[in-house]
């Protein structure tokens, strides 16, 4: 089963992973973006987990809500609203139960995913985020290892798609070739659950 | 890459509290990064409020004043603002009389100004929003995040901002907004990439004897790269483009934009070379306009916008404006 705690821990793992990668992610972002995916990212989660050390939260749902809130208020771009919105609702979908099991966290996350593509509007092979988060849904079964090997190979899959919603399909033809950012960024996110789990 | 700077972390509030004491006449929210004008909200009148990432001085705090904008929230540098800085400006220039959101048209603007209407209205204040997508380059709106908005949001946040000053209301500035947009065009090149200050270096590769067409404001590259043309050969490619999309059968206004590091030197030369083209095409050309406007932080370049105006247009354009970016008659 899964508690708070290890919400907790996903954030902070994910915070760590995201610095740590900040410079990898904002290389990316820059041939076909406008070189900031790192920065952002790093902002909003330095937000995410000063605000889970100053304030409470007893369930897992609490601690993705507030998470997603912070997101939602200091990224901004389309990075604040898409990965607030992912991490909200898949909160919400948790309810206020005090543990979830992963086939529980399985079923919330594919909310959250969802509901992402809905803000949006992409669909897998648009060469977004949505390209790693939903091999890592799927692979969810089978442990977060597998998912986070999932989300890798779906982020690494997004480099001969021609990108078709945000920034980078302003380029045509030339995104093609470059690894997606927000894929980048997802599969870390992913890859954290397996950092938090091992504890 | 040598910066006017002190950390790159602090460039946004830095360059807010510079303006906090350049313009006493607007009130700075350094902390909540709003900039209003010190009068508001105006009673009876409807607030306009926009906003967008840094990098596009003066747009958008730039041109917060009366007759142009009643409030713009600055985001970090080429990334959307977030939700509550929307909602704060929204909330100090509601008079009762409704707001308008003047949203460029990037995925990130319009998520976080949407959020920002959801939360607004639930505080019962009556918004409404423009969406500016005016830029030619992206030809292919169905495989894409559509056309992007880039100088016409000048002519919108201008126009739109006189009609509300004038005490119109909210569904007329709205409509008006929607006009100026829908009969805007713009092309836009790149002689240089731009460097943010979160990167430190050139946002993309652009080797000298070769430009970029077809760019957006955001250090990304454009549609096209091609061998350096001249300042006529542009103006015909970028002219081209513009009246290929929207062949104007009235007078139109024109602005000729640079990008950041382009000297008004070039920009008035090569001004001259788009009113020769639009004359060669039979374009009658009521007011002009050339600066630097809608920017993208150190880029070289320059852009073109169109805009078809009918007599009340014109009428808007024209009223007084006194804004920290632009300023006439008053």
């Amino acid at each position: 089963m899964l508690d708070a705690d290890f919400f907790r821990r996903w954030m902070t793992a994910t915070a760590a992973s995201v610095h740590r990668e900040a410079d990898r992610l904002t290389a990316l972002d820059s041939p076909i973006g406008d070189a900031d995916h790192g920065s952002n990212l790093q902002r909003g989660f330095t937000a995410v987990t000063a605000a889970l050390e100053k304030e409470e939260t007893d369930t897992p749902g609490a601690v993705l809500v507030l998470a997603g809130r912070q997101l939602i208020s200091t990224v901004g771009g389309a990075s604040g609203p898409l990965y607030g919105t992912l991490l909200r609702r898949t909160g919400k979908a948790l309810g206020d139960a005090a543990e979830v099991s992963e086939a529980e966290f399985a079923e919330a996350l594919r909310a959250g995913v969802d509901a992402v593509m809905q803000l949006g509007g992409a669909a897998p092979g648009d060469k977004t985020m949505i390209d790693a988060l939903v091999p890592a849904v799927a692979a969810l079964g089978d442990g977060f290892g597998a998912a986070g090997t999932a989300a890798e190979r779906g982020a690494e899959a997004t480099t001969p798609l021609q990108a078709r919603k945000g920034r980078a399909s302003y380029l045509g033809e030339r995104s093609i070739g470059h690894q997606d950012p927000g894929a980048t960024s997802s599969a870390l996110l992913i890859a954290a659950l397996g950092e938090a789990g091992g504890k | 890459m040598k910066m006017l700077i002190n950390v790159p972390e602090t460039v946004v509030a830095d360059a807010l509290r510079g303006m906090a004491a350049a313009h006493p006449e607007l009130t700075v929210d350094v902390e909540n990064r709003v900039v209003v004008r010190r009068d508001a909200p105006m009673a009876g009148k409807v607030g306009l409020v926009s906003g967008g990432g840094s990098g596009h001085e003066p747009l958008h705090g730039g041109f917060v004043g009366p007759g142009m904008l009643s409030a713009a929230c600055p985001g970090e540098v080429f990334t959307s603002p977030v939700p509550d800085q929307m909602l704060r400006a929204a909330a100090a220039v509601n008079s009762g009389a409704g707001v308008l959101f003047i949203v460029k048209n990037y995925t990130g603007d319009v998520l976080n100004f949407d959020m920002a209407a959801e939360l607004a209205e639930d505080e019962g204040i009556e918004i409404a929003k423009v969406l500016v997508n005016d830029d030619v380059a992206v030809t292919d709106s169905l495989y894409t995040a559509g056309r992007r908005g880039t100088g016409a949001t000048l002519f919108v946040e201008k126009i739109a901002g006189a009609a509300a000053d004038e005490g119109q209301p909210l569904e007329r500035v709205q409509s008006v907004a929607r006009q100026v947009n829908e009969n805007s065009r713009s092309f836009g090149v790149a002689l240089s990439a731009c460097t943010t200050p979160a990167k430190g270096s050139p946002t993309f590769d652009l080797p000298a004897g070769e430009l970029e067409l077809g760019i957006g404001i955001h250090g990304e590259p454009g549609r096209e790269r091609r061998a350096m043309m001249t300042s006529g050969e542009i103006a015909d490619f970028a002219v081209q483009a513009v009246l290929d999309d929207l062949p104007p059968r009235n007078p139109v206004l024109v602005l000729v934009n640079g990008m950041g590091a382009t000297p008004l030197l070039e920009l008035y030369g090569f001004n001259a070379e788009v009113q020769r083209v639009l004359t060669q095409r039979g374009v009658a050309v009521a007011r002009t306009l050339v600066g630097n406007y809608v920017t993208s932080l150190d880029m070289a370049g320059a852009s073109v916008t169109v805009c078809q105006v009918d007599e009340e247009l014109l009428r808007l354009w024209d009223a007084p404006v006194s804004t920290p970016g632009l300023r006439w008659g008053m």
